[in-house]
């Protein structure tokens, strides 16, 4: 688990004012770390739906661990103390699915098998029942356009201050969620948002210490540090032109 | 040469005896093996590779002019077993790489074997021909047809000899059965039936039908939303043809007995370690992710690889493995940058020796390693073009953790991720392995006393 010394030394009295926040700019908090580590796993969902076949295991494997950092910040009260704030939203308490965490790669692997002979899989019947159009506008789908939608009129709004990174994160969220977009603009209105520009986040985790058994989020060396970080550039230019498709289509 | 390993008290010494592929730097991405066997007798090694070529060596005789060159592995048959498709409903390509091969025992004077893809399993039959028909009656030497009205004698055709030819042939072609991606094939002992395994169900089949499979395991949910778990990999008994494993997502192993159900939803056996809450992180999940299983020769043990460890488990003991090895523990506090480079998610693979007293997987920097179950001992050797000498014994491998780095220890940070080994096959019952580096096949032999 990530190591929560940091509030600790917050209001450890002993220590200088200016000692204190050189700590806590050298070592990322615990929420940070868990909230980049989310970042991460959404990004990696969005990516596999540009893919061309993704591997189930590897998507299925990725929404768990984000179900699983939902499911810590709702007990942490993260999640419920954002979600207080939105008015009449549905509620943030169900968790992420697969299902549409991965939606095109379910769109493309269920129910358009076409079995060419008889089989004994009770499933090929229901698999053929279910059959739905390859496109994203399938019915259960058909809203995460008009929410892409919605969210790229978000984008111009001027009041929006923060990274380009941070709004894809927002379309990406919001796609999961079928929520409009207030309650995600609070969910991160809460912290600082400067730490949400993806090189100082993995600046900051590269100088971090050693957390003794726990892991930490960190590079290996500035080369791969630099890599992925205008991977996650060239990302953001591929989420743009899906999100123009999508809103196109 | 046999693996008695039952009285080793001396370490075995490896020497590099082959390898194959090109020298070149760069790597094509359809040259990288995918997938390595030994056929039942060890006389015969196949590959396939992301082209969806497979590759079959043959062991030469051992010659007692050369007794050192203890059957070197020739090139006896390359044919292109599946190409890519497009799956035009669903606008995907399906990769013609293969998966994984497995051999049929040997019932006739032809080989054959299983090739599969993502999507497709083949049966394909190797076979000699040395031998070729002269002197028919309705053609010409030249295969021209004669005309009958100028044939004034019969004659018998005999066979004369020809250059040895080995062809390949697909004889059945197993498809539209799975709307996953397989992951396993395993062939039954009954040598009648084999199943293919996809992330979510898998099939029986008999060799005859192609037209026709048994869905016996289907972890699908009703509700895809609710998938949180696949099948990794899956595997018969070695015995007994009514029982056999699958591996799960979660780090679990299920033990299915077909005689008590035509769809074996409910397990007979379920193997799974207790989490141990010291070592709990948001990579708990995905590190216990079991990306190989493997039955013991005897039967008797099943061999489960996950990201970081080796576990063998009794099959008469399901609530923790007998043994585990750790394959690469210093990559523990590196998870975070793992799974940014997805390398967390590399699968693989574990063998058994044919004595099952020694297990070997792979690892990164094209470093592979041994576990000796009797004495406890475990090695680190490399697989690279350096230490590819004819007999040259290779020098164990060792990975600094911290602190001062000896002469010949590589730092944690100095890996190289991109050579990684995921795939190994070792002799039915020499010391003989078959080790794919990326491109490369290296064969390792133990050292002829």
């Amino acid at each position: 688990m990530f190591v929560r010394g940091l509030k600790r030394k917050c209001f450890d009295g002993e220590e200088d004012i200016e000692g204190t926040l050189a700590g806590i700019k050298a070592i990322p908090s615990y929420n940070l770390q868990r909230q980049s580590l989310l970042d991460m796993s959404l990004v990696k969902l969005q990516l596999c739906h540009m893919l061309v076949e993704p591997n189930l295991c590897r998507s299925v494997l990725i929404a768990n661990t984000v179900r699983q950092i939902q499911e810590e910040m709702t007990q942490d009260g993260t999640w419920q103390m954002i979600n207080t704030q939105s008015t009449g939203q549905a509620s943030l308490d169900r968790l992420v699915s697969t299902d549409i965490l991965c939606r095109s790669s379910r769109d493309q692997t269920e129910g358009k098998h076409v079995p060419a002979y008889g089989t004994f899989n009770k499933d090929f019947e229901s698999d053929q029942a279910q059959d739905s159009s390859e496109t994203m506008s399938t019915a259960s789908s058909v809203q995460a356009p008009r929410n892409l939608q919605n969210n790229v009129w978000e984008m111009e709004n001027p009041q929006e201050n923060k990274g380009n990174f941070q709004k894809s994160l927002d379309q990406i969220f919001e796609t999961l969620e079928n929520k409009s977009s207030n309650s995600v603009e609070d969910l991160f209105s809460e912290v600082d948002s400067s730490y949400y520009d993806l090189d100082t986040m993995l600046t900051g985790m590269m100088s971090n210490t050693k957390m003794g058994h726990c892991d930490s989020l960190e590079t290996f060396s500035s080369p791969t540090n630099t890599a992925s970080n205008s991977n996650c550039k060239s990302d953001l230019n591929d989420l743009d032109h899906i999100v123009e498709i999508l809103v196109e289509s | 040469c046999l693996a008695g390993f039952g009285s080793l008290m001396q370490d075995v010494l490896w020497c590099f005896s082959q390898v194959k592929g090109t020298i070149d730097t760069g790597v094509t991405e359809a040259d990288i093996i995918s997938t390595v066997e030994f056929n039942h007798t060890g006389e015969l090694l196949a590959t396939g590779d992301k082209g969806g070529r497979v590759v079959i060596f043959q062991r030469e005789q051992e010659s007692k002019n050369q007794p050192h060159r203890r059957g070197e592995y020739n090139v006896y048959s390359t044919f292109q077993s599946h190409e890519p498709e497009f799956d035009y409903l669903k606008s995907l390509e399906i990769e013609e790489k293969i998966n994984k091969i497995r051999w049929l025992p040997q019932q006739n004077a032809a080989y054959f074997l299983l090739s599969t893809n993502d999507k497709t399993v083949k049966l394909w039959k190797v076979s000699e021909r040395d031998k070729r028909p002269e002197g028919y009656n309705l053609k010409d030497e030249d295969g021209r047809l004669r005309d009958p009205s100028m044939i004034t004698m019969l004659r018998v055709p005999v066979l004369r000899p020809m250059d040895l030819m080995v062809e390949a042939t697909p004889r059945r072609v197993f498809a539209n059965a799975h709307t996953y991606h397989i992951n396993s094939i395993s062939v039954n002992s009954d040598y009648e039936t084999y199943m293919s395994a996809d992330d979510l169900r898998i099939n029986l089949w008999n060799f005859e039908i192609t037209n026709q499979s048994f869905n016996i395991v289907d972890i699908k949910p009703a509700n895809m939303e609710e998938l949180t778990e696949v099948i990794t990999a899956a595997e018969f008994h070695p015995h007994h043809c009514n029982t056999f494993v699958y591996s799960s997502s979660k780090g679990t192993i299920r033990l299915c007995d077909m005689r008590t159900a035509a769809l074996c939803d409910r397990h007979a056996k379920f193997f799974e370690e207790p989490e141990d809450p010291s070592n709990r992180s948001f990579f708990s999940e995905i590190i216990s992710s079991i990306s190989d299983v493997k039955f013991s020769h005897s039967g008797r043990y099943i061999m489960t690889r996950d990201y970081l460890t080796v576990k063998v488990w009794d099959l008469n003991m399901e609530n923790r493995p007998i043994e585990t090895y750790q394959v690469h523990d210093y990559l523990r506090s590196k998870l975070c940058s793992l799974y940014e480079n997805d390398c967390i998610f590399d699968k693989f693979e574990c063998v058994w020796n044919g004595s099952d007293s020694v297990i070997m997987t792979g690892s990164y920097n094209n470093f592979f390693r041994m576990f000796d179950r009797n004495t406890k001992r475990d090695v680190t050797l490399e697989a690279s073009r350096e230490n590819s000498k004819p007999r040259a014994i290779l020098k164990p491998r060792k990975v600094c953790v911290g602190g001062k780095r000896r002469k010949d220890e590589i730092s944690v940070d100095s890996l190289d991720f991109s050579k990684k080994i995921l795939h190994t096959a070792w002799h039915p019952s020499e010391n003989i392995i078959a080790v794919a580096a990326t491109n490369n096949l290296y064969i390792f032999q133990d050292k002829v006393n």
